[in-house]
């Protein structure tokens, strides 16, 4: 089993980056959007891996049962706030590329600019 | 066998992530999105965060994949393929990579109990908690009560995205210059006509809002809290606004209200930070709220936790009201 201890960080890594290529290759802005969402959850997915202790239980106290063994509350916290604020920040992302629908008629990046650039 | 069952998982999610990107249709990208959360969500709960897989359920694969569908809706449901830099991205997406797994050999390993990141503040967490909040749920205990300014500047963050929205939307499009909208099937009235998906949500939608309601209140002995409550019953109010059309829901909650509950929300959470003032402790103490320090923390945490999911409420279906109803102009 030793030899999954890394593969958390492996997919978080490859998740991040599946996130950033969408971000900075895809010109499509809603495409863009997900990448950011899946970067996003990457970053989750790293916070959550460091909190795991070996034969751990999610941190809540049982009535009657002793030396229990929790994973780390810390970084569950921050994420699940995290998590919140991440589709608020998304909302308004999809509330600007609306926007920018109805201002220019379409959602593509290059064909954004060509209208700028008239 | 939990190991090779997360190890499955994560496989899962990297090839669902693969085809999302891969994917020219933006509605396929959605849906998989949703998928992608859920199966993210079960990981959080294979690693012992309950309240995280709670939260990423109700939010990632409910209202966000709602959101999305809103807004394509309103803009394409194809991506134009074409991207100049497409080489040079995926050279530069590959070199990061490589150069962070040769940075993962440093990492502990998974579930390491002697990691740093084990040895600072969380083992004062998970020793005071009893004493100084009385409530079983410690990562309620350190978001309501330990660390509730961080709290608060969320609520605010989220108050602040619900504000942005509305304004963007505040605006009546302009009808010459805008884009061709594809009609609604019948505009405002939702799924009405269609007998299954009616029934099955009338029966489902009170059962969502109890749930809400229960995970709200049950949060300080349980998951839960009001993030994840105030996502659960905006599903429960969206459902219904998909099945009964905009119309309805603005009978049930004008915008006028709902404004009102994403200011009151944080307001709540606020006024409760300057009772504690007042009743001469420090901002968002909460022990000063009754005769015994432990009632004053329950009281606090309830109520903070109810001004969270108020704001949480409001801003969500705010954003979904939003988007839908510039469909339907």
């Amino acid at each position: 089993m030793e030899l999954f201890g890394l593969y958390n960080y492996w997919v978080y890594t490859v998740l991040l980056m599946i996130g950033f290529y969408a971000v900075i290759a895809k010109p499509n802005l809603i495409k863009k959007l997900i990448g950011l969402s899946i970067f996003q959850s990457a970053v989750f997915l790293l916070f959550i891996t460091m909190g795991k202790v070996r034969g751990g239980t999610a941190p809540i106290f049982q009535a009657g049962v002793e030396d229990q063994v929790f994973s780390n509350p810390l970084p569950q916290v921050l994420i699940l706030t995290a998590i919140v604020v991440g589709i608020s920040t998304t909302a308004l992302g999809l509330g600007i590329v609306v926007r920018i629908k109805e201002e220019y008629g379409s959602i593509e990046e290059h064909e954004i600019q060509e209208l700028d650039r008239q | 066998m939990t190991v090779l069952f997360g190890v499955f998982l994560l496989t899962l999610i990297v090839i669902t992530a693969l085809a999302i990107v891969q994917t020219q249709h933006l509605f396929v990208a959605v849906i998989l999105a949703g998928i992608f959360s859920l199966l993210i969500a079960v990981i959080f709960f294979l690693l012992d965060a309950a309240d995280v897989a709670l939260t990423e359920a109700a939010i990632g694969a409910g209202i966000s994949t709602m959101l999305f569908l809103a807004a394509l809706t309103l803009t394409a449901e194809y991506e134009r393929s074409g991207s100049a830099n497409r080489l040079l991205a995926l050279g530069v997406v590959a070199v990061t990579t490589l150069i962070m797994i040769y940075a993962t050999f440093d990492k502990p390993r998974l579930g390491d109990p002697a990691a740093p990141v084990q040895q600072h503040v969380a083992p004062w967490y998970l020793e005071h908690t009893p004493e100084a909040i009385g409530i079983p749920n410690v990562v309620t205990a350190v978001l309501a009560s330990f660390r509730g300014y961080d709290t608060l500047g969320e609520v605010s963050v989220i108050l602040t995205a619900g504000i942005g929205v509305l304004f963007l939307f505040g605006a009546k499009p302009r009808r010459q210059s805008g884009p061709q909208r594809i009609a609604p099937h019948e505009p405002g009235r939702g799924l009405r006509h269609y007998l299954i998906p009616r029934v099955v949500g009338q029966l489902l939608i009170p059962f969502i809002l109890l749930f809400g309601l229960y995970v709200q209140f049950h949060g300080d002995y349980g998951p839960g809290g009001g993030f994840q409550a105030g996502a659960i019953v905006a599903a429960a109010f969206i459902l219904y606004a998909l099945l009964e059309g905009e119309a309805q829901i603005l009978r049930v909650l004008p915008q006028r209200l709902l404004t009102g509950l994403i200011a009151g929300g944080a307001l709540l959470y606020g006024a409760v930070g300057v009772a504690g003032i007042l009743l001469g402790g420090s901002f968002l103490d909460y022990s000063v709220l009754a005769a015994n320090p432990i009632t004053g923390q329950h009281i606090g945490i309830l109520l903070i936790e109810a001004g969270v999911g108020i704001t949480v409420t409001g801003v969500l279906i705010s954003v979904f009201h939003a988007l839908a109803a510039r469909g339907s102009v």
